[in-house]
């Protein structure tokens, strides 16, 4: 039943994308609408229907549907593995993507480009439900890279502006590092273990010696594509630059599903990563500084998209944080409760946007309680999910994190104090963001009419809303036990101890945001001046945009123009002309000898041929001489 | 009785004289050139014989082989035969000499 089932997750969106890309442009847009979401909502139907048949006891599939290439012992099936951790995968994607799907079809209403963009959207679901579903490294990588694609595709959507290709084309070069990566690794694990499907590369790991530098060099190529993916240190600056898509990419792409790939890679490899400690110890750090790092550089901008951004960055880090400490489930846990309020807070934000009119400037706006009552409450309730209020879905998933991280010894107990710090960060930007784009109401003299958008924009956020508020009680490590075991039971003590410390932090720094961005807002002021360089720093995203231009970029091109204007011209057309006139050179001499009849030409031909002849006649011994041999 | 294979490979030796000499000694390009062909059926001949001969095909092959260069090489010949007659200059091989120095 469910090996029936699982393709047709797959086949609607990508028959969704072939309908609209080639024939978007006559049909109608509401057609073209209902064709785009529509797809995606089917998919989402067979998710459900995946997801039922797992609850009620089916066992996990593993269904070939056919052999791809088969040459001796290289054998590459398409096979699709829908086991627990990727049923919530798809669910996931499926569903938040519907609902964007849903919001697009007002978000963009008036595009000229609307079937293309529903095109590269259905797109983006086929890759991302293909990355999820395969059950095999091959098609994981082309889920892979056709997310890239998409995501490239979407970044760049408003073509004719200069900064949003340049954005896609950063994205685009940043994934293909991560991408090499995943190559190299797949690579390596059928050079080693000969094989590349998940069942097999499962039973045979425990081959190679635990810990050792094959199996930890493995987990780390795949942690590239994971970091280039999840925009994780060091390879996270294409993130906050792919904002110059439109919004809804920005939430089903950027915030929702494909950067959290990363994560779900980490947690499908689980067995390779217990068995490399130093690989999952690296994936823990890389995923702890990203966090407290993004968050810090959140702090500080003024664009309302480049702040979620960064803040989905330090989201994702505290994902990696948990899988990297083997608290698989938690990490899970809280994919799935920030794509709930992630998307919710970006569509909100291009609410927003879109009422004042593509402006994204966070100081630019204010008191939009009156004229967007819905995005206002809906963004209030992502704000307090994701600031981790007590009850509501961020702050169970949070604090699983911080709770697992805190109770292991040594290093990880500090990306616990980390990821702690984190959270009063997370509460103070995100208010700060909330009371100065929605709240800044001591501001008497509003003149100006803001609209609300239209229902089918605010329903999804209504819906998300909800999500964002009891997606905590979704009992999701229960669910995936049967892939990452059973998680260690926490007494209710130090539950609430810890619950008690966090909400303590977030308190903390909503009470800062309250403090500086809603009563006196001089004293933010004051405070900028105080912290002066490291506000500068902070602001500057800690200048590695502008590393990275020094180290890469620019030796780069210069390289280029180095080769371009030197080694082009001189070496290389030096060489070609330089034969090319020897031999003028030579000829010149060799000319001399033609006298231009045929006859001489003949006589010298027979005289050659003759001259074969007896050689050869010499070396079979038909001539009295002995030549060679 | 069978014709024992010597002789064939003394008339195709024969030929083949005929037709060197004819070349190196003639100055009309087309008789040239018929020495040309005579050469190369001359090794036909011996191709083909020797192929009887051996009881194997190879020589019949290399000899459709050398009916098909030799076919090409006719097309370019009068091609520039052509040329030379439409550019209003003598018939004669030994004039034409423009690849001296």
């Amino acid at each position: 039943m469910m090996d029936t089932l699982a393709p047709f997750v797959l086949i609607a969106p990508l028959a969704g994308f072939l309908v609209n890309a080639l024939f978007g442009r006559v049909l109608p847009r509401r057609a073209v609408a209902w064709i785009g979401a529509g797809s995606v909502g089917i998919a989402f139907i067979f998710a459900v229907n995946l997801l039922l048949q797992l609850l009620t006891g089916a066992q996990p599939l593993d269904q070939t549907y056919f052999t791809w290439w088969q040459s001796s012992d290289f054998n590459v099936p398409f096979n699709l593995y829908v086991d627990q951790l990727s049923s919530l995968m798809i669910l996931v994607i499926t569903g938040v993507g519907f609902l964007i799907h849903v919001y697009s079809i007002g978000y963009m209403r008036e595009d000229p480009g609307y079937s293309r963009f529903f095109a590269y959207m259905n797109l983006f679901v086929f890759a991302m439900l293909l990355l999820v579903l395969s059950g095999n490294l091959l098609w994981l990588i082309i889920g892979w890279a056709g997310v890239g694609l998409s995501s490239y595709l979407l970044i760049g959507f408003w073509f004719e502006r200069t900064s949003a290709v340049l954005a896609a084309r950063k994205a685009f070069v940043m994934n293909t590092i991560g991408d090499v990566g995943m190559v190299f690794a797949a690579f390596l694990i059928f050079l080693n273990l000969r094989v590349l499907d998940y069942r097999g590369l499962f039973a045979r790991v425990h081959e190679l010696p635990k810990g050792g530098a094959v199996i930890t060099a493995i987990c780390l190529l795949l942690l590239v594509g994971a970091v280039a993916k999840s925009a994780q240190l060091p390879l996270h600056t294409w993130l906050p630059d792919a904002m110059e898509g439109p919004t809804p990419v920005s939430a089903l792409i950027h915030a929702a599903t494909m950067v959290t790939a990363g994560v779900y890679l980490v947690a499908r490899m689980h067995l390779l990563y217990d068995w490399a400690p130093a690989a999952a110890a690296t994936v823990a750090v890389i995923g702890g500084v990203t966090a407290i790092f993004a968050a810090t550089i959140g702090t500080s901008q003024v664009d309302i998209k480049r702040i979620l951004a960064y803040s989905t960055m330090s989201q994702i880090g505290y994902m990696f944080l948990a899988v990297g400490i083997g608290a698989y489930a938690a990490g899970m846990f809280h994919f799935m409760t920030h794509a709930f309020f992630k998307a919710l807070l970006f569509m909100a934000a291009g609410n927003v946007i879109h009422a004042f009119h593509d402006d994204q400037d966070i100081r630019h706006m204010g008191n939009l309680r009156a004229g967007l009552p819905i995005t206002f409450w809906t963004f209030l309730v992502g704000t307090l999910s994701i600031s981790g209020f007590p009850l509501l879905a961020g702050f169970f998933s949070k604090d699983e994190i911080i709770r697992a991280a805190l109770s292991a010894p040594g290093t990880e107990f500090w990306l616990g104090v980390i990821a702690l710090i984190t959270a009063g960060l997370t509460a103070y930007y995100m208010f700060r963001l909330f009371f100065i784009a929605f709240g800044w109401e001591w501001l008497s003299h509003d003149d100006r009419h803001l609209h609300e958008a239209l229902p089918v924009q605010t329903i999804p956020l209504v819906i998300l809303a909800v999500g964002a508020v009891v997606g905590g009680y979704i009992p999701v490590a229960n669910f995936l036990s049967p892939v990452f075991g059973h998680a260690v039971e926490v007494g209710t003590g130090a539950f609430i101890g810890l619950a008690a410390l966090s909400v303590l932090v977030a308190l903390i720094g909503f009470s800062i945001a309250y403090l500086l961005h809603a009563r006196r807002p001089d004293l933010a002021v004051v405070w900028r001046t105080r912290l002066g360089p490291i506000h500068t720093l902070v602001e500057h995203k800690y200048f590695i945009d502008e590393l990275y231009d020094r180290v890469f970029v620019r030796p780069g091109l210069a390289l280029a123009r180095f080769l371009n204007d030197i080694v082009e011209p001189r070496v290389i057309d030096g060489a070609v002309n330089g034969i090319a006139d020897f031999f003028l050179l030579e000829a010149r001499e060799f000319r001399l000898i033609q006298t231009g009849r045929v006859g001489t030409y003949a006589l010298w031909t027979l005289g050659g041929a003759i001259g074969v002849v007896l050689v050869v006649a010499a070396f079979l011994g038909y001539l009295p001489v002995r030549l060679g041999g | 009785m069978p014709v024992p294979a010597y002789s064939f490979l003394l008339l195709s030796g024969v030929l083949f004289t005929m037709g060197a000499v004819g070349f190196l000694v003639r100055r009309n390009p087309l008789v040239v050139f018929m020495c040309i062909e005579l050469m190369l059926n001359a090794v036909n001949l011996a191709f083909v014989a020797m192929s009887r001969y051996l009881n194997s095909l190879d020589g019949v092959v290399f000899a459709f082989l050398v009916i098909t260069v030799a076919a090409a090489e006719v097309v370019v010949g009068i091609a520039i035969i052509v040329q030379v007659y439409r550019a209003g200059r003598p018939m004669d091989v030994d004039d034409l000499d423009l690849m001296k120095e």
